[in-house]
């Protein structure tokens, strides 16, 4: 069994703070990753709100957020266990954000450093 | 009374001090059939076990004195005189609980343990409740309690640090304990019962004392109380599991359903956040028929719970939530995502959402649950199951 973060992407900060049904939805996503048995590491929330969220850049540059360049920012990850990358495709699929307000999730196999 | 007696003797002795009790309640069922029951069954009681607790010390001491003189005994001298009082009752007990649920024995170790020394209950009680050869439980008490006795755990004095280190499994066992009078494989309503309400017993001793009534404690008594609040309702006389909807509501016992309220406000008065708060926060809402967001809630709360901690029977109940919710049509491919073919609980779940819509798959999974549960009273119900919905197609 493989491991593949899903890293999740929003398009606008506004998007970022759910309604409460959104939240259900994503953590029924959530629960039925886990339901399977297939949850690695139920991840993080990484907040891009200022004061939350800086980047370092060559010459001690310091920028605020992480949006500067990109429009899209990552809100968030998780990993999940998986034989395929194909089958960890399927389930990014089945996430609620596609409905909900856009964005995209990049699928990347992990590489454990041990 | 063990527990007292061990704590006097130290666990290395923990037969005699078992065979001290034994002997004492045998002496108590001839005597009080002569005499009668005396006014004070429990003073009574604690009194002939002293006596004959000085009558052993008594014969050790010559035994010691004449014959092993060399042999100088480990650990610190027994006193002659302690006190069946109310405090060293229930230290006594508390530190034999946390000395019986000990991590280098088995889970079902433990249990067995916990079940005949905390407990009292025979070995052939204990095979029945687990459907074992009396001889395989016997042969797992012998190993495990040599353990305890080799890992010289006092309890004379329990310190807050094994408390704090060892009361994780403690918690754990005693939940464990309890889930076997709850789902027992046994038909044996009163072994059921009485699992359970020891269970409750020890728990509450945990509760009643500083330093193990936590949060975690709390939670895990009020789930118990939950619980055991429906155990009357949920099978009926012929020993038939009844169905929660179908359950008569009016045999919940409303008393502990507050007791267990009492104890889940305790439980939240932190942050914390345990498997057991969300198991007993499921259970409040199953107390509670008619509240329409019910299953929104017990959903949250499963979807929680499966974050902390896979199982496959959480797995398929947190399903079974999100059927109440969403509908059957779209629980089923969720439930068909989570593969537990082996599990007969897993085809019973699908059997029932296809029922009303696909006859065929609905039999097939049935069928398969049938095929594959060991329980008489579960095949009982299927058949029952089948059979009606196949009279409903014939129509």
């Amino acid at each position: 069994m493989k491991e593949f973060a899903l890293i999740f992407r929003l398009k606008d900060v506004a998007d970022f703070k759910p309604s409460p049904e959104q939240m259900q939805e994503r953590m029924n996503w959530l629960a039925g990753i886990a339901s399977q048995n297939k949850l690695a590491d139920k991840g993080n929330t990484l907040l891009p709100i200022p004061g939350s969220a800086k980047t370092v850049k060559p010459n001690n540059v310091v920028t605020d957020g992480p949006y500067t360049e990109i429009k899209e920012f990552i809100s968030g990850y998780i990993v999940v266990k998986a034989e395929t990358i194909d089958e960890a495709v399927e389930m990014a699929k089945g996430n609620p954000i596609f409905d909900q307000v856009g964005g995209n999730i990049e699928v990347r196999e992990v590489l454990k450093r041990d | 009374m063990t527990a007292v007696l061990c704590r006097h003797f130290g666990l290395k002795h923990i037969e005699i001090a078992e065979d001290i009790a034994s002997d004492t309640f045998l002496k108590a069922s001839e005597n009080w059939a002569v005499n009668g029951i005396p006014e004070n069954p429990t003073a009574w009681l604690y009194a002939v076990a002293k006596n004959k607790t000085k009558d052993y010390f008594k014969h050790i001491a010559v035994f010691e004195t004449q014959i092993k003189e060399a042999i100088k005994p480990t650990g610190p001298e027994p006193e002659q005189n302690f006190e069946f009082s109310e405090q060293n009752i229930s230290d006594s007990q508390l530190a034999m609980i946390f000395a019986v649920c000990n991590p280098t024995n088995s889970t079902e170790s433990q249990i067995c343990l916990a079940l005949q020394i905390l407990c009292g209950f025979s070995v052939e009680e204990i095979a029945n409740a687990f459907l074992t050869k009396t001889e395989t439980i016997k042969k797992r008490l012998f190993r495990s309690s040599a353990n305890i006795r080799n890992d010289n755990f006092h309890t004379q004095t329990l310190q807050e640090t094994e408390i704090k280190s060892r009361l994780d499994t403690v918690l754990k066992t005693l939940y464990l304990l309890f889930n076997e009078g709850y789902f027992s494989k046994t038909n044996n309503r009163q072994i059921r019962k009485n699992f359970c309400s020891e269970a409750v017993r020890l728990t509450l001793i945990l509760t009643d004392n500083y330093s193990t009534n936590t949060s975690q404690t709390n939670a895990l008594l009020a789930l118990m109380c939950f619980q055991s609040s429906r155990l009357e309702a949920r099978i009926n006389d012929k020993g038939e599991a009844v169905l929660f909807d179908e359950q008569d509501k009016t045999l919940w016992d409303k008393t502990l359903i507050e007791k267990g309220n009492y104890h889940l406000v305790n439980a939240c008065n932190g942050t914390e956040v345990s498997k057991y708060h969300l198991e007993a926060g499921i259970a409040h809402w199953h107390t509670t028929p008619t509240d329409q967001n019910k299953w929104q809630h017990i959903l949250q709360l499963y979807n929680q719970l499966i974050l902390i901690e896979y199982s496959p029977i959480i797995a398929l109940n947190r399903t079974f939530a999100f059927a109440k919710v969403y509908g059957h049509d779209k629980a089923i491919p969720e439930a068909e995502k989570l593969n537990l073919t082996n599990s007969n609980y897993f085809h019973e779940l699908l059997g029932y959402l296809y029922a009303d819509t696909d006859f065929d798959k609905a039999i097939y999974h049935y069928e398969q649950a049938m095929g594959l549960t060991k329980s008489k009273i579960e095949r009982q119900t299927l058949t029952k199951e089948i059979e009606r919905l196949k009279e409903q197609n014939s129509r």
